[in-house]
């Protein structure tokens, strides 16, 4: 087996990063899609560490731990917005949440 | 050897988890294999020497992020989700055609840069790995160079704070 | 020794894991036994008094007991999580205590070259995987709580996760100034900074520098635990059993563990963070460990006594308390620390 280097790391993170696009396309869960774009980010954290760990420079870490709080800002904001819609339509189903779009 | 082993258990794990959580039909399953997920990411961070931010992964992410998701998924318990609705404007085909698309602009990134290794990367490789513990290099970076970027994500954070409240409120 | 085995120092360690698990376990289960005796004599009974001396072989027979109950699952419950639930809970209780020391190293009478520290893994940054791996065990109860499909179980799994976050952030700011103090994430380090004492007779201990943390902690600790006057999740006059309402047999027998070792868990951390760890006079050193199972069983009598004392809060004051009074007071604790750090040096 070949050792492992940064480029698996990236490839991992690749394919990562396409479970949650194609989370993000498919599914129509207004939840389930925030998981997804969570996989997104998750997928460009590797990407971040694994630079770090190949230049030996903790930058990248600092700024996943910067990916980490805006992710938490997000969630608390989107959640807010998916409780406040659902007491209004009661649905999560992303195809009709169409009342800005005149 | 071990590392390998490792690496290749880890990542079948991460996108085995991965795809259950986009393909779940159960929105509560959906979020058990997220977290999952994040704690298998959480070890390829401990295999990159990142520990702290393996920690922060757990703790914030899987701990407290993913803990707010399956409140709301709790709270809001649907009966029937709308992926069960029918798609009438076929939108989930569209997306998969879409995401192939990306996977291919990816690959074909990926398949070009492994032809060609970047030469400052190599000359990178080359200096020393720090032996400092890997918590206080991120602290210095934090609270030095970093120091703007970091207030501004606490602001960010209370922007949110009071913007989930108000969300959420039924009457201010 | 032959030479397909693995050398000494790993056996020795594999045996160091199988020590502390077990010890866990045990400590559990002396603990459900002092519980139920210091119950019975605060309300003037006797208590578990036929299995062994004194009933102390009580828990092995309520284990079990329920080792050959009947397995009931609700039919409209979701049999994934429910089965995995109490798996997280136990799960999550034991891997905390990886990381914490509760004695110097030993070599095993001259048996390895290499002296072992006993600890099953020395991280350095072992109070925040202390942390996260606590935040953790709340799925156990949450998805517990939800997969019952009981309406008792979902209002007892919510209460407790919204308790445990609302814990949690006194928790680590209580932890926080300790970790300026001793300037490491590592607990042995925390432990051996409290070494030596003040004009010969009292302990650098923590717990004298920071007696206020030291409050926060266990009342935070309190409600990490869900115990009485904290114990909201499964308030048996309000919620019957709360999250585990529907468990039977060994899934029950997995959450009743998961409380115990949790409990066990948290007062050794406070032992290392506050008390000084394995550190006492009197006892040669590979004898210290001693110092930290006393340390720990009072603390755990601390919890019992107050469990048998106080009655239980209203759920919205524990909130307020937690929010309002408890978190403030922890921020100012912090910040006079650091402020006390700077100014003295």
């Amino acid at each position: 087996m070949t050792p492992i280097t940064p480029y698996h790391y990236l490839v991992l993170s690749a394919a990562l990063f396409m479970l949650g696009v194609i989370g993000v396309m498919t599914r129509r869960n207004i939840i389930i899609i925030f998981m997804s774009i969570e996989l997104m980010l998750n997928a460009v954290n590797i990407n971040l560490a694994a630079f770090s760990q190949q230049l030996h420079n903790a930058v990248g870490q600092v700024f996943a731990i910067f990916v980490v709080a805006v992710a938490a800002a997000e969630a608390a904001i989107g959640l807010g917005i998916i409780l406040a819609f659902y007491r209004n339509k009661e649905t999560l189903n992303i195809d009709e949440m169409n009342i800005l779009r005149w | 050897m071990f590392e390998s082993i490792l690496f290749y258990t880890l990542a079948a794990f991460i996108l085995g988890f991965g795809v259950l959580v986009v393909t779940a039909r159960n929105t509560v399953h959906c979020v058990v294999f997220l977290v999952a997920n994040f704690l298998c990411v959480a070890m390829i961070y401990v295999m990159l020497g990142a520990e702290f931010l393996a920690i922060i992964q757990v703790l914030v992410y899987a701990g407290g992020i993913v803990v707010l998701y399956l409140f709301v998924v709790m709270l809001v318990n649907l009966k029937r989700g709308p992926d069960a609705a029918p798609d009438r404007r076929r939108q989930s085909r569209v997306g998969f055609v879409l995401a192939a698309v990306m996977l291919a602009e990816i690959s074909a990134i990926l398949v070009y840069s492994a032809a060609r290794p970047a030469s400052a990367v190599a000359a990178a490789a080359a200096t020393p790995l720090q032996t400092v513990g890997n918590t206080e290099v991120v602290g210095m970076l934090l609270y030095t160079d970093y120091l703007i970027p970091f207030e501004v994500a606490s602001m960010l954070l209370l922007v949110a704070m009071i913007g989930a409240i108000l969300l959420a409120k039924k009457e201010i | 020794m032959p030479a397909w085995l693995p050398p000494p120092a790993v056996l020795a360690h594999l045996g160091l894991i199988l020590v502390v698990f077990n010890m866990l376990v045990l400590s559990a289960a002396f603990m459900v036994w002092m519980e139920r005796k210091v119950c019975a004599y605060i309300q003037d009974r006797n208590g578990p008094n036929r299995v062994g001396f004194e009933g102390v072989l009580q828990p092995f027979a309520d284990v079990i007991k329920l080792l050959f109950k009947e397995e009931l699952r609700p039919k409209a419950a979701d049999a994934l999580l429910f089965a995995i639930a109490p798996v997280i809970s136990a799960a999550a209780a034991f891997a905390a205590f990886a990381v914490i020391p509760f004695g110097t190293s030993t070599t095993l009478w001259g048996l390895l070259d290499q002296p072992i520290p006993l600890q099953v893994t020395d991280v350095n940054v072992a109070v925040l995987v202390i942390f996260a791996i606590t935040s953790m065990g709340i799925y156990g109860i949450v998805l517990a709580g939800w997969s019952s499909n009981s309406k008792y179980s979902l209002l007892g799994g919510l209460r407790s996760s919204a308790q445990m976050i609302s814990y949690e952030l006194s928790y680590g700011l209580a932890l926080a100034a300790v970790i300026m103090l001793a300037g490491s994430l590592s607990l042995r380090e925390i432990v051996l900074n409290q070494a030596g004492t003040w004009w010969g007779f009292i302990p650098r201990w923590y717990v004298f520098l920071q007696p206020i943390g030291f409050l926060i902690f266990m009342t935070a600790g309190v409600a990490e635990t869900n115990r009485a006057p904290f114990d909201f999740p499964e308030a048996e006059q309000e919620l019957v059993a709360g999250y585990h309402t529907e468990y039977s047999s060994m899934s029950f027998a997995m959450f009743f563990l998961a409380e115990y070792v949790n409990m066990v868990t948290v007062s050794a951390v406070a032992t290392s963070l506050f008390l000084g760890g394995w550190l006492g006079p009197f006892l040669p050193d590979w004898l210290a460990w001693v110092w930290f199972l006393v340390k720990v069983f009072l603390i755990l009598f601390f919890y019992v006594w107050m469990r048998w004392t106080l009655p239980r809060y209203r759920y919205d004051q524990l909130m307020e308390f937690g929010w309002k009074y408890l978190l403030p007071v922890a921020v100012l604790n912090l910040l006079a620390t650091a402020a006390l750090i700077l100014w003295i040096g």
